[in-house]
């Protein structure tokens, strides 16, 4: 009974598409010429990733000390960029998992584009992990493999360690979901294509389907258990995250809320991201009739939830900070608020806490204009966060002779500025090759949550909503 | 492996709705047609049962495949840290699996997932020089193909031509392979 639903529910697909619509509407900015837009915005990326590569290769030629670290702050831009980077690659799984689960339909629409953001932050994320190292030729050392240096294994106990295992599995498994979901939809471009080279290349990638009823249920199956699986691996990252700080005795990091804090949060500036990505690619590629003011404000419900989670978060550090009575952990939270770095910590207040209150208005969670900025001012917040807990947490440690700031160079810019040439080029490349929402998912959506029915058939009239129980007489 | 038997002369009925199309499916097989396969463009809930599809053992193989994983990280923190090189860090024992469950688990759902999609691309025959076989290219876009092979069933072809337009085929081609 799956084409069963409410008759009071607002419609996700408007437009009164068929199913050819769909093919046709998704498929056709993969088959066309690229439009003059997508080549310039390419171009920009393209040229901004060869700046950062650039800056990149001299920060590895020359060594770690042309960022702005030194001995009291050891961790700055670097890992502030890692974490707010895996923080975005949270929402793809989440919405393709969880929402899964949930039956979400609205889910159907984003959930393509999402998961691709998700493994290219996830790159991102990776990047700053091989440069943080400093050596990325000796980056296998993070691995438990045999070695000629004794029986020198990697420490289990340590939770950089849990990293690299937890982020490796979510980089991996997110791609085979990502790629599974996208075999149909390579199917159906790849019955379509006009050219011998793109039915061999889509072809090679849709490997073979044919979209036969038992592969479709072992498919079902498939998706349902790896959406089980990501579930508790999309918590488990950002939590094991959260550990590299928690576990430390670094006052203002050890803190026991730290991992549903994390995970909160990593939603919260996820969607947001997903928010500015699917804004553009609705305009750009005229998918409004897909992606709708429904499904902006379904994502803007989840960013209010998320970001007054991290605000009660906040608040609870602070209360514990005094509460506990621990004089370092006291004084390591006010310093964060009336400290050196207090404009950090009151941007990230402002921009985290106070402004996507402005969600709870059903006017400005509608309004495309609203939420494109409230989403950029969120990830503005949720880099100040990251930059917060890191650097003001270390910048003034239990030795008041050894106190300092941070100060970036034009490296600890430029190597962030990498980050968004790598992430913007893969997404360009994505948004142009393969197609942006999920045909196939989409299509099953249609006769529940169509605006119109789009074909006339057993005996229903064009144009009636699909709620009508007696039109799913058949199904059992 | 996938359907080995996808030759010879086929029949096909086209549909232009999943509902019409599943509702075919068991009045095909009430007038005594053997219906090879249905090709949708997306998932019909139902459609495996009504075709009488026996039931896919894909989670069987997902949960062997995360045990696989769990007793590889077992194995794999017991003899480095437990065995091999035994080290005492932030007080716990050498070998102290509460630690080691962030890794244990990352490991149980990689083999998983892993493990999980291997099968399910093996045992549909799916890869990347695999030819699809297409009843009808429209089935990856807005239709929906039900293949009947002529040599399985004793009833004649256009006999069987009936059934499917009357059951609601638009059309109904011959495909042969």
């Amino acid at each position: 009974m799956s084409h069963v639903t409410s008759a009071v529910r607002t419609p996700l697909v408007t437009g009164g598409k068929t199913y050819a619509d769909v093919t046709e509407d998704i498929s056709k900015q993969v088959e066309g010429n690229p439009t003059r837009e997508w080549t310039i915005a390419f171009t920009i990326a393209v040229i901004v990733l060869t700046y950062g590569t650039a800056c990149l290769f001299w920060t590895w030629w020359e060594g770690l000390g042309v960022w702005g670290l030194n001995k009291t702050v050891g961790w700055a831009w670097d890992i502030t960029n890692f974490v707010w980077w895996v923080g975005i690659g949270h929402a793809g799984t989440l919405i393709s998992a969880i929402l899964l689960l949930f039956r979400q339909k609205w889910r159907t629409a984003v959930n393509r584009a999402a998961e691709a953001m998700t493994i290219f932050a996830v790159i991102c994320a990776a990047s700053f992990i091989m440069m943080h190292a400093g050596r990325p030729w000796v980056a296998y050392w993070c691995l438990p493999l045999p070695n000629t240096l004794g029986s020198l294994w990697v420490n289990f106990k340590s939770p950089l360690v849990w990293d690299v295992f937890a982020i490796s599995t979510y980089f991996t498994v997110s791609l085979v979901f990502w790629y599974m979901g996208l075999i149909p939809d390579l199917a159906t471009i790849r019955d379509r294509a006009k050219s011998k080279v793109s039915r061999y290349i889509y072809g090679a990638f849709a490997m073979g389907w044919n979209g036969s009823a038992k592969t479709w249920a072992r498919y079902e199956y498939m998706s349902l258990i790896l959406a089980g699986l990501s579930t508790p691996l999309v918590l488990s990252v950002h939590t094991i995250v959260s550990f590299d700080f928690a576990t430390s005795v670094i006052p203002g990091w050890h803190t026991t809320i730290f991992p549903p804090y994390f995970v909160a949060g990593a939603i919260f500036s996820g969607f947001a991201m997903v928010q500015n990505l699917v804004l553009i690619i609705r305009v750009v590629f005229k998918l409004e009739d897909y992606i709708t003011v429904e499904h902006i404000e379904s994502m803007n419900k989840v960013i209010t939830l998320t970001g007054s989670i991290v605000g009660v978060a906040y608040l609870t550090e602070f209360f514990i900070a005094w509460y506990s009575g621990v004089e370092f952990e006291g004084y390591a939270f006010i310093n964060r608020a009336t400290g050196p770095y207090w404009w950090a910590y009151w941007a990230m207040m402002t921009c985290n806490v106070i402004t996507p209150q402005l969600f709870w208005s059903r006017a400005i969670r509608r309004s495309i204009v609203w939420t494109f900025v409230l989403s950029v001012v969120v990830n503005i917040g949720m880099w100040f966060e990251r930059f917060v807990i890191i650097v003001t947490s270390l910048h003034r440690d239990y030795l008041p002779s050894s106190w300092a700031m941070f100060h970036p160079t034009l490296f600890d810019i430029s190597d962030y500025i990498f980050s968004f040439g790598l992430f913007f080029t893969l997404f360009l490349l994505f948004s142009k090759f393969l197609p942006v929402v999920n045909m196939a998912e989409v299509k099953t959506i249609i006769k529940s949550s169509s605006e119109k029915l789009p074909v006339s058939v057993s005996g229903v009239a064009k144009g009636e909503r699909v709620a009508n129980p007696t039109f799913n007489k058949n199904v059992e | 492996m996938s359907d080995a038997h996808d030759n010879g002369k086929f029949l096909v009925g086209i549909f232009d709705d999943d509902d019409v199309v599943l509702q075919a499916v068991k009045e095909v097989k009430n007038a005594g047609v053997r219906i090879h396969e249905v090709y949708s463009p997306f998932p019909i809930h139902g459609l495996d049962v009504a075709l009488g599809h026996p039931r896919t053992r894909l989670g069987i193989a997902a949960f062997l495949f995360g045990l696989s994983g769990t007793l590889t990280a077992l194995a794999l923190t017991f003899y480095t840290e437990g065995f091999d090189w035994p080290m005492i860090v932030g007080g716990k024992d050498s070998y102290s699996p509460i630690v080691y469950v962030p890794v244990i688990f990352e490991l149980t759902v990689l083999f998983c997932a892993l493990g999980m999609v291997g099968t399910f691309l093996v045992s549909n025959g799916l890869g990347p020089t695999v030819k699809p076989l297409m009843y009808d290219l429209r089935t990856t876009d807005n239709k929906f193909a039900m293949a009947i092979d002529l040599s399985k069933n004793n009833i004649g072809e256009s006999d069987i031509e009936q059934i499917l337009k009357k059951s609601g085929a638009a059309e109904v081609n011959v495909k042969q392979f």
